[in-house]
């Protein structure tokens, strides 16, 4: 096998311009984790089914265990460690999933959080129904997403402005 | 006092202790990304380890070439068991007291078992590498069907131990036969059954599944030449027995073996055993003088490392004509895989599956296991549940409904009719377990009342009317079912992992300034102890829960303990804490009377210190006592304050519960949908109710994907079918059900703060719940039993062979 010869990209993480000389075949994920050394995403498995490597891409949410660092030249690129304000301040989702108990083992958490970032960008009042729908490319083990559900309601809630009501049990 | 003076409750709630919804303290650094997983940790030079695996099921292993791998560049070693064997360590002790190859030797015995280990500069070189190991095999015959393993002309698997028919667990009937395990009084059992005027019998198989945390098995091994220390990251629920697992393969004193298990992306039993990932990292490790991590990945893990449950239960029951039960007979096959790798207490080759007469006062009961070798992976893990209580549970949740059946009694009269009464607790059990404590009608009255039971079956009897009729193609299923688990192992008496009694253990110490930290031997997967452990402290030692730090997972600094499985952190560990925290507070008492100049008698605690009996204001408070015990003289008392405590467990802890489920089937499409479930646990003394509903919801949603569609399946060559997220069920957020949940307190007498733990009842308790729900639904038509998983495909081919799609 021949050696690989390195490629250059660029991108904008969380508002900083970083670079990188990576192979070709580098996984985002990996470049992210490894190179960049930002392991809030994580791997959790090898077929983009878990949504645990979920980034936050040009405005879209990306799978980054998908696609290759080198197709993220140019990027502008969100990963959990930007989500707070530059003051420390947590982002409501931030705050949502831990008011709601919205995680137990942390590790899809990450992904979970960006996801519905994006979510509620892209429909700021959600159905319950619409939550559960748009955050189904993303898996958890621990929680039964019952209270990631009032964790995404919380934060809706919040940054609209709005009184969030706990449902009924 | 003045009114500025906090009143008993603000100074209560202040603490934050037990009862209280307290938030995790995980979760600040969790929703931040700053969670510290093994695969985060990247120490200077770092190599990459990953495996060469079986393509076969059962063949020899004629010829290994690694001379290509070797010379590609980057690579460091690559490992088969001949480099293993001059150590001995191409073998490595099971929890079961089997071996299992940490590399095959001459033969494999699985499809994906480990062949050679890669070690690469990083993981895409030994990806590449890994391409360029050449095996060539013979195939041998693969082995599939447990019920043919003892076969006179079955495949002989483990030539390893061909001769040896004494096995851990007594004499082996067959080369691939494991143990026979046998429980209660078979007599007296065949007598029953011989004048009972109703019997039952039926084989369930509970399928072969997998725990798949979102995170896999992963370890990052260093040792350091110099000093001869070996330092190990790992996936680990319990790190205190890798530690000594470790020492005794590697000869390396375990002073000198330092295991760390940073945080954990769930485990649900999968990181209980040791695995040659672990291993080869560690060789790896000790032979290049480097570090070497090895992550698995989604594949790897769910064909390699540690299946849950397959076993095929014939279950019995005798009874009268009016629903009385008189006996109980269960014979069980089950299926090993390639190794005995269970992680069941060392005496326990079934583990707790004599729990199989439930919740019920069953007089005489028998029941007999046979474990058996396959050409499958092996494991038998607990899947968020103590040792094999899932599967009895399964039993006799499901032996109850097929009675009522065919009794023509409704299912939930039978239980309440069989119910283990309030005042026989402690309840011995014919199969030799003392329930410590209960109120099973109380809590099935309730469940029954709040889910409109009766209004339930009234409406289901309307539509089944209605599809007889023809004007619907939906029927109605009520799944119901009640479970006694048995957690918090447990007693050394009769409980050890490798000869090491199954205590657990707690070390607290309180700073001068009145703060405290609090170490243990037990080791989160996502359960929040470092949240609800403080509360047992700050209620018992009167310190704000946010002021004490507990640090788990670290073998340097804590005390030895036994780990994270089987819902034994709050009955064992829980108690450890508590009875360190007692210790302190007697040493605080003393301290105390001596800076109030009474005798220590005369002293009453008071939430957050003591006072003298009958002059409330004159009191001292944690923070002052603290300050003393370091920098004051207290003459007859050493400095400090600090405790350890080492808790043997005198019982295990017995939670219960009463679940029920309503459920919508489609017969023509086979699609069930959940329209109702309800669950109500009682789990003794409760610490935390978030993460109680919490662990709860949690447990519903692995029992819903376990019933209703997740499986690890083989076909007949040996071939495993649903290695991958793409096959394997998980449920995402549209799939799972809407979860009730509801409690009853019972406390555990024997516990220091009555507490059983929660964290599997709800996957115990919720599986039969689900199949139950499937079996009744259809149960009309005349079907007994339909084996889970109960995925669309399986209940369309129960429909079928029922005729319902000829009536359409």
């Amino acid at each position: 096998m021949s050696k690989i010869q390195k490629m250059h990209v660029t991108m904008t993480v969380n508002g900083e311009t970083v670079e990188g000389l990576v192979e070709p075949r580098t996984l985002l994920i990996h470049f992210i984790r490894e190179h960049l050394l930002l392991t809030g995403a994580h791997i959790g498995c090898d077929t983009g089914h878990c949504g645990a490597c979920t980034l936050d891409i040009d405005g879209k949410s990306v799978k980054s265990c998908t696609m290759f660092a080198v197709q993220a030249e140019g990027s502008s690129i969100v990963t959990i460690e930007g989500l707070a304000a530059p003051d420390g301040t947590l982002h409501a989702l931030q705050e949502g999933f831990r008011m709601m108990h919205g995680l137990q083992c942390g590790y899809c958490t990450p992904g979970m959080i960006l996801r519905a970032h994006r979510l509620l960008i892209e429909n700021p009042n959600p159905t319950e129904a619409e939550i559960r729908f748009g955050i189904s490319g993303n898996l958890c083990r621990c929680t039964g997403y019952q209270n990631i559900v009032r964790a995404i309601q919380y934060a809706a809630a919040k940054l609209n402005g709005t009184q969030f009501q706990e449902a009924a049990e | 006092m003045n009114d500025l003076t906090p009143t008993k409750e603000q100074r209560e709630a202040r603490l934050e202790g037990m009862g209280c919804k307290r938030k995790r303290v995980e979760d600040i650094r969790f929703t931040q990304g700053k969670g510290n997983y093994v695969d985060d940790i990247k120490l200077p030079g770092m190599l990459f380890g990953d495996f060469v695996r079986s393509t076969y099921a059962h063949a020899r292993i004629k010829r290994i070439d690694t001379s290509k791998a070797k010379a590609l560049p980057g690579v460091r070693a690559v490992l088969t068991a001949d480099d293993l064997k001059p150590l001995n360590l191409h073998y490595m002790p099971t929890l079961a007291g089997d071996v299992a190859a940490v590399l095959a030797d001459e033969k494999v015995l699985f499809q994906n078992q480990e062949v050679a280990f890669v070690v690469a500069d990083d993981r895409y070189i030994a990806a590449d590498a890994i391409e360029l190991v050449e095996v060539e095999y013979e195939e041998l015959e693969p082995l599939t069907n447990p019920f043919k393993a003892m076969d006179a002309d079955a495949p002989l698997l483990r030539e390893d131990i061909k001769g040896k028919m004494e096995g851990a667990h007594g004499p082996r009937k067959h080369y691939n036969h494991i143990f026979n395990w046998q429980v209660g009084d078979r007599e007296a059992a065949d007598d029953i059954f011989a004048s009972a005027p109703v019997k039952t019998k039926d084989t369930y198989w509970y399928h072969r599944t997998h725990p798949s945390p979102l995170e896999t098995c992963q370890s990052l091994a260093s040792y350091d030449k110099v000093t001869g220390h070996l330092t190990i990251y790992g996936t680990f629920q319990a790190p205190h027995v890798v530690r000594t697992v470790v020492s005794m393969l590697s000869g390396i004193p375990e002073s000198k073996v330092h295991v760390i298990a940073p945080d954990i992306g769930g485990g649900f039993g999968n990181k209980v055993g040791v695995y040659p990932g672990y291993v080869c990292s560690i060789v790896a490790s000790i032979v290049l003088g480097k570090p070497v991590k090895w992550v698995e990945d989604r594949m790897e893990n769910l064909s390699t490392t540690s299946f849950a449950r397959d076993y095929h239960m014939t279950t019995e029951l005798a009874s009268t004509q009016d629903g009385k039960i008189l006996g109980m007979r269960c014979y069980v096959l089950a299926d090993h895989g390639a190794f005995d790798a269970c992680a069941d207490p060392t005496k326990w080759p079934a583990g707790f599956m004599n729990i199989c007469t439930g919740s019920y006062g069953i007089p005489v009961a028998h029941l007999e296991v046979d474990g058996v070798y396959t050409n499958k992976a092996s494991g038998g893990v607990a899947y968020r549940c103590s040792f094999r209580v899932t599967e009895a549970v399964y039993a006799i949740e499901r032996a109850v409904e097929v009675l009522a059946q065919k009794l023509g009694m409704d299912s939930a009269d039978l239980r309440l009719k069989n119910f283990i009464r309030r005042e026989q607790f402690p309840y011995k059990s014919a199969l030799g377990w003392e329930y410590d404590s209960g109120d099973y009608h109380l809590a099935m009255n309730k469940a029954m009342e709040a889910v409109g039971y009766r209004q339930l079956r009234a409406e289901q009897a309307e539509k089944r009317a209605a599809f007889q009729r023809g004007e619907t193609r939906e029927v109605m299923g009520i799944g119901v079912s009640f479970f006694t688990e048995i957690v918090g192992a447990g007693p050394s008496k009769n409980c050890d992992i490798l000869g090491v009694g199954m205590f657990d253990s707690c070390e607290i110490r309180i700073h001068p300034t009145g703060s405290a930290i609090a170490r243990m031997g037990t080791k989160s997967q996502g359960q929040g102890h470092e949240t609800t452990y403080a509360q047992i402290v700050a209620t018992e030692l009167g310190i704000p829960a946010d002021q004490i730090q507990v640090e788990e997972g670290n073998t340097d600094t804590a005390p030895y303990g036994l780990g994270t499985y089987g819902s034994r952190s709050t009955p064992v560990a829980g108690a450890a804490i508590a009875m360190a925290s007692r210790k302190i507070r007697a040493k605080m008492q003393m301290i105390a009377a001596h800076l109030l100049e009474v005798h220590h008698n005369d002293l009453d605690w008071d939430i957050d210190g003591y006072q003298v009996k009958g002059l409330p204001e004159k009191r001292i408070g944690v923070k002052e006592i603290a300050w003393a015990a370091y920098h004051q003289p207290i003459p007859n008392l050493e400095p400090g304050l600090e405790a350890v405590n080492y808790y043997d467990p005198p019982n295990m802890t017995y939670p219960f519960g009463a679940y029920f489920c309503v459920m919508d089937i489609d017969v023509d499409t086979g699609a069930a949908k959940v329209r109702r479930f309800y669950a109500l646990d009682d789990c003794g003394t409760r610490i935390n109710p978030m993460i109680i509903e919490g662990q709860v919801h949690g447990g519903l949603t692995e029992a819903f994907a376990v019933a209703m569609g997740q499986e690890i399946r083989y076909d007949a060559a040996g071939n495993v079918m649903g290695a991958s997220f793409m096959d394997f069920f998980v449920p995402t957020a549209v799939e799972t059900p809407h979860w009730e949940t509801d409690f009853t307190v019972t406390p555990s007498p024997h516990h220091p703060i009555g507490a059983k733990g929660v964290g599997e009842s709800p996957h115990v308790g919720g599986v039969p719940c689900f199949s139950n729900a499937v079996n009744d639904a259809l149960s009309f038509c005349g079907s007994v039993h339909i084996d889970m998983p109960h995925d669309a495909w399986r209940i369309w081919e129960a429909a079928e062979k029922l005729g319902l799609h000829k009536a359409a």
